[in-house]
């Protein structure tokens, strides 16, 4: 393991390989619960969690899954993890697990962590998948946090619930009510694609 | 909080007001890759409602006669996914043995089922509102309905759309989002009809 494909693995899904704009992935679980930073951070730690661990996990045990039945041994993998996660979140925040409500268990089917740990766990070795899950949830975090950023900020004039706008702002209510999910997300990939990805094809 | 809502009132709010796909962001894996094409969204909606429809009531029979009387509600996650599983194998099956062009056509579609939110996304939602078990049988069908008006409605927009004029950095999952949002707005006009949570 040399040091720059450490570099590569930590790297890639943070820029020009971004799981969310390039292939689209895993919206489904975490875009319900971008109407709050705090919600989304929670979310994003609890998949960043489970992508790292259970891409370690499927990896040391690769040489071991039958693979006839490897897609029920990484769902099993995945959802030991959420578990845990939902019972971290029931004993020490409360409130916050019964506002994320069922979104927690979504993590399960949340396909980045099911896409890297076929597409990367399967081949590699345990501390290079632990790295490629890490950077995946995190370029994935990323994207995330600024979607309920612009949500937020937009829908309620505020961020981390703390009023930044003044009373003059009127809350544009449509951006904390589904609609506003979808449109900040496709304005998000169209100008990364406008920009980055035209660069990157230059190149 | 399930003897105020009437059990059809559930099956309606499911396909409109609360459409699992407009208003949760459920299924869009799969909502954004097959809705290309109108025959394969009809398949793979038929099949959703399908698994659905049959995965929460029977869910709901596992958890409360299986999970809640020995304690073990904690791996209602791992047991509804095997439920589930199980359950797409079957349909495959089906369909298989059925129709082979439809199952051609669908290809590797099917076993994503298992990992669409959406299914395991109803069966948690019945557990957190405390459905009776018509109601969860009601509220499975009824996301089914909507998840598949939703692709359909998509799936033929999208083959208009192939005439049209797109920004290069548009194309493909942005205008499908652009799409969506637009149809949550649209179905935001059922809001207040029924209510549910």
């Amino acid at each position: 393991m040399t040091k720059n494909q450490v570099r590569k693995t930590l790297m890639e899904p943070l820029g020009k390989n971004n799981p969310v704009f390039v292939q689209i992935l895993g919206i489904c679980s975490t875009l319900a619960v971008t109407n709050k930073l705090q919600n989304t951070l929670v979310m994003t730690l609890g998949v960043m969690f489970t992508a790292a661990l259970s891409s370690w996990t499927i990896s040391l045990l690769r040489n071991h899954i039958p693979s006839r039945i490897r897609m029920m041994v990484e769902t099993m993998v995945i959802a030991t993890y959420v578990i845990i996660v939902d019972i971290v979140l029931k004993a020490f925040y409360p409130e916050m697990w019964k506002q994320l409500g069922p979104y927690v268990g979504l993590i399960i089917t949340n396909c980045i962590i099911m896409g890297r740990i076929e597409a990367f766990a399967l081949q590699n070795k345990p501390t290079l998948s632990l790295i490629d899950g890490l950077a995946s949830g995190l370029g994935y975090a990323y994207v995330l946090l600024a979607i309920a950023f612009i949500r937020e900020l937009l829908g309620m004039g505020s961020i981390w619930g703390f009023r930044v706008l003044g009373s003059w702002w009127t809350n544009w209510s449509i951006m904390i009510m589904p609609p506003g999910g979808f449109f900040v997300l496709a304005i998000f990939i169209w100008v990364i694609r406008e920009t980055i990805m035209k660069e990157a094809k230059n190149v | 909080m399930s003897e105020s809502i009437m059990p059809i009132a559930v099956l309606f709010a499911s396909i409109f007001t609360s459409n699992i796909l407009l208003t949760n962001y459920l299924g869009m894996c799969s909502f954004l890759s097959v809705s290309k094409e109108l025959k394969t969204s009809t398949g793979l909606g038929i099949a959703v409602i399908f698994v659905m429809a049959t995965t929460t009531p029977l869910n709901w029979l596992v958890y409360q006669y299986l999970l809640i009387p020995f304690g073990l509600e904690y791996l209602r996650f791992i047991v509804f996914i095997i439920v589930i599983a199980a359950f797409v194998q079957l349909t495959e099956m089906t369909i298989e043995r059925y129709s082979e062009g439809l199952y051609q056509s669908l290809g590797i579609f099917l076993p994503l089922i298992t990992v669409n939110c959406a299914i395991l996304g109803v069966s948690l939602f019945m557990v957190i509102r405390e459905y009776t078990f018509l109601t969860s049988f009601l509220f499975g069908l009824g996301s089914g309905i909507g998840w598949f008006i939703a692709i359909i409605a998509m799936a033929g927009i999208r083959q208009k759309l192939k005439n049209a004029k797109v920004p290069a950095g548009l194309e493909g999952p942005g205008i499908t989002l652009v799409i969506a949002g637009f149809m949550a707005m649209a179905f935001m006009g059922f809001t207040g009809m029924i209510t549910l949570s």
